[in-house]
Order: structure tokens, then C-alpha cells, then sequence
């Protein structure tokens, strides 16, 4: 517990130095200025995503193929971490853009494949509210993740093939060439720790789960339990009056 | 038995069902002809313009209407629990869920049978030269969306909801299905008809690698 405490304030730390680095210590970007700043945590949190949710897909063929619950309760974790994570790129993404290049959205291929990748994770959400067997939840639900992790890479290749036949306007690259050491620096911290806040939120959220894996475990056993005892108590009541 | 004979006793069973009432086929048929002529009214297009819009809205006419027929694929199975009955027959699970997959791909393929030279008539757009490439284009767009379809229903049979959850499942799974069949359809309704041999190959891919996908998961589908 202690320990934990510990890494949660070392992590804490590390986010407040990385935004306090994104602010004032990155150089100004020549033609974008301050707004461009907004580019340290948009980018690690799609770095983020991605891994929460390669996790998942791990967790999912696990699952099917061990059939322990840890592993389910593994991917329900880390798709709410990496939905989180999207939607955090979906806000910054926009509220980048609009200045930048003048919209807000542009259904250019990396754009519309996050947002479908968005839409499926939340279906994965959806699915699993309204399925009401423990067992039926997790394994359907880790084919459904499958199926959704598949069809990511044609997703995206489905936009590629589609905008390259129309011309768009001009999309920043990103990273990659041109930027600055000290830009490059910051943005290391940056990916890290936001890296390091989904990673403790991950474990926290899996810890969650396994901990009500086990409380409902508990209530069945209490219901089938106090079902018995009723049971007996109407037998040995009807015994009694004979 | 082996699993082809097996999906073909599965598949004449599902025909059979369907053809007693042909209600889901004549449910489908009538769906998708409103959303066709709703298009109409809310656009009101010009020749031009169907040529531009056609394919698009042909193929989101396929997709809701197939995901609404679909539905009803695994839960009807449910009522006097028969899937049951069928997981305990001697054949392999990929059996049943091709069976349902081919009666499914049967079903949607009449359908569009019929809403094509409709949809042809009212948008004034000419088939003939086309005929064999649109078929190819509409044998693998239709493959795709029944394969994965039909996997989907098994999922959602069990589901609360699931006359809702099955097209929420289903229709963002298959974007990249129908950027493609769009485009390959469109790419046959110009002025010079020329098969895009891009989306095709990418149509043809789609429907592998979730037919592979379907293939490995069934096992753990159609478990008790």
C-alpha cells in the first residue's frame, strides 16, 4: 500500500513536471506558437491508447484460450483506459486543428480510423452492460474485441486508398523531421509520463475489477447459501406441524 | 459427417424456415426500397448527382437492411432453445455457423436481386454492360457483411437489447466494407465503366481475413 502511494506521487510529480516543460521550457514553434504546445500530450496519449490496447487484444485470445477471469477483467481495464486515452486525443486533436489549419475535423484517414477505433471500443462497453452472464460477458466479449482490433489496420487502409484519390488539404506530419532537440526532449517526458498515469490507472481499474469479480462471487454464494437455509428451515417448519 | 454436408442439411433447414413465411426476406425487400425512395425525397437528385450518390446510398440501404435481417438469425433459436439441440449433433460448430452464413448470404443476395434493377429504374441508371463485374462487386460486399454479420448475431443473440445492439455491433465493423463496395460500385456506374481492381482486391481481403477470424472463434462462439 505504502509502495503504491509512493509510485502514485512519483507519478503525479512526473505529469506536473511534463506539462510544466510543455509550457515553459519546449521552444516556441515558429509558425503555430503556443498553440502548438498542445502537441506534447496529444501525441502521448494516442502513443497510450495504442498500448492499452494491444494489451486488450492480448487479454481477449488469453482469455478465450485460458479461461481465467483475470484476463477478462485484464481487457474491460484497458479498454476504458484506452477509451479514455482516445477521447483525450479527440478533444486535443480538434481543438488543435481549428487554429492551425483552420477546421476543426477532416476526414482524412488517421482522423476517421481513431474515430471508428473510438465508436467500436465504446460498442465493447455497450456489449458488455447488456450481457448478463459472467461467463457469456467475458468470452463474447473478448470476441467482439478481436473482431474489433482487426478491423483497425483495414480501416485505416480502407481511408488511405480512398483519400490518396482525392486531394486534401495539407496534414502536419506530426513528428519526424524537423523538430528541435530540446522539442524532441520534452516530448520523451511527455510520452512518458502520460505513459506512466494510464499504466497506474490501468492497474488500478483491473485491480477494481477483480476485486468485484469477487464480491459478486460472494453475493452468489450468500443468495445459493440463504436459499438453502430457507429451504430447510420450510422442511424442517413443515415437519414440525406434521 | 463432414462439416460441407453438415452446413448443406444446416443451410436447406434455414431455407426452408425462411419459406414458409418469407417474412424476413419481404421485410428486408420493403426496408430497404424506403430508405432508396426517402433518399430521393431528401435529396431530390439530379441525374448527375444519382450517378454521384447512387452507389453510396445503394450499399447503406444493404448495410441497415442486412443488419436488421440478421437479427433474428440466433435468436430465433432461442424460443424452443434448438441451438442447443444442434451444439450436441456430431458436427463441428463451423458447421452450424456456415449453414446460417450461406442461408444468410442466400436471403440478402434475393434481396438485392430485386432492389438493383429497381434502384436502377428510379435513379435512371444503366446496368447493362455491367451486369457480370456488378455481381462479382455485389457477391463479395454481400460475403463480408453476412460473414461477420452472422458472427455478430451469435454475439448479440444473448444480449439485452439486441434488436438495437446488433447494427451498433456491426455497421462500424464494416466501414472499410462500404468505402470499398462504394467505391467499386461507383467506379462501374460512370459514364466509361472500368472495374476498380483495388477495392475489389480489398473487398476480397476484408471477407478472408474475417472469414479466417470467424473459422478460428467459432469453438468458443457456440460454447454452452
Amino acid at each position: 500500500m505504502k509502495a503504491r502511494l509512493g509510485i502514485t506521487i512519483v507519478i503525479a510529480a512526473l505529469i506536473f513536471l511534463a506539462g510544466y516543460a510543455a509550457l515553459f521550457v519546449a521552444p516556441d514553434e515558429k509558425t503555430m506558437h503556443a498553440v502548438q504546445r498542445i502537441f506534447y500530450f496529444h501525441l502521448p496519449s494516442w502513443i497510450a491508447m495504442f498500448s492499452a490496447l494491444c494489451v486488450v487484444f492480448y487479454a481477449n485470445i488469453a482469455y478465450l484460450i485460458t479461461r481465467k477471469r483475470k484476463f477478462d477483467a485484464l481487457g474491460v481495464a484497458g479498454v476504458e483506459v484506452g477509451v479514455m486515452c482516445c477521447t483525450i486525443g479527440l478533444i486535443t486533436g480538434p481543438l488543435w486543428a481549428r487554429p492551425v489549419w483552420g477546421i476543426w475535423w477532416t476526414w482524412d484517414a488517421r482522423l476517421t480510423t481513431t474515430f471508428i477505433l473510438w465508436i467500436l471500443y465504446i460498442s465493447y462497453l455497450l456489449l458488455r452492460g447488456l450481457l448478463e452472464d459472467p461467463e457469456k460477458k467475458a468470452s463474447l466479449s473478448a470476441i467482439f474485441g478481436i473482431f474489433a482490433f482487426l478491423d483497425v489496420p483495414l480501416v485505416y487502409l480502407s481511408n488511405r486508398l480512398w483519400r490518396t484519390q482525392h486531394p486534401q488539404p495539407v496534414i502536419a506530419g506530426g513528428n519526424g523531421s524537423g523538430l528541435d532537440p530540446l522539442m524532441g526532449k520534452v516530448l520523451l517526458l511527455c510520452v512518458i509520463a502520460v505513459f506512466c498515469v494510464m499504466v497506474l490507472v490501468f492497474i488500478d481499474r483491473y485491480r477494481l475489477e477483480l476485486l468485484r469479480n469477487e464480491c459478486d462471487e460472494l453475493r452468489f454464494e450468500i443468495e445459493s447459501r440463504s436459499a438453502q437455509a430457507s429451504s430447510l428451515a420450510a422442511s424442517f417448519a413443515g415437519e414440525v406441524n406434521e | 459427417m463432414t462439416t460441407a454436408r453438415a452446413a448443406g442439411i444446416l443451410l436447406g433447414k434455414e431455407l426452408r424456415l425462411e419459406f414458409r413465411s418469407r417474412e424476413l426476406l419481404s421485410a428486408t425487400i420493403i426496408f430497404a426500397l424506403v430508405v432508396v425512395v426517402l433518399f430521393s425525397f431528401a435529396f431530390d437528385p439530379t441525374a448527375a448527382e444519382s450517378r454521384r450518390y447512387g452507389p453510396g446510398l445503394l450499399w447503406i440501404a444493404f448495410l441497415f437492411a442486412g443488419s436488421l435481417m440478421l437479427n433474428p438469425s440466433f435468436s430465433r433459436e432461442q424460443a424452443n432453445e434448438t441451438l442447443d439441440a444442434l451444439r450436441m449433433a456430431p458436427i463441428s460448430p463451423f458447421a452450424i455457423l456456415l449453414g446460417k452464413m450461406l442461408a444468410n448470404f442466400i436471403f440478402m443476395s434475393i434481396a438485392e436481386l430485386v432492389l438493383v434493377p429497381i434502384f436502377a429504374v428510379l435513379y435512371n441508371i444503366s446496368l447493362a454492360g455491367i451486369v457480370w463485374r456488378l455481381v462479382l462487386v455485389l457477391m463479395l460486399g454481400t460475403t463480408g457483411l453476412t460473414v461477420t454479420g452472422t458472427v455478430f448475431s451469435a454475439v448479440s443473440a444473448h444480449a439485452r437489447m439486441r434488436e438495437l445492439l446488433l447494427p451498433l455491433l456491426l455497421l462500424p465493423i464494416l466501414t472499410p466494407l462500404l468505402i470499398a463496395s462504394v467505391e467499386s460500385t461507383a467506379s462501374l456506374f460512370q459514364e466509361q465503366p472500368a472495374l476498380d481492381r483495388t477495392w475489389v482486391a480489398f473487398l476480397a481481403g476484408f471477407d478472408i481475413v474475417f472469414m479466417t477470424a470467424a473459422w478460428l472463434l467459432c469453438d468458443y462462439l457456440l460454447e454452452e
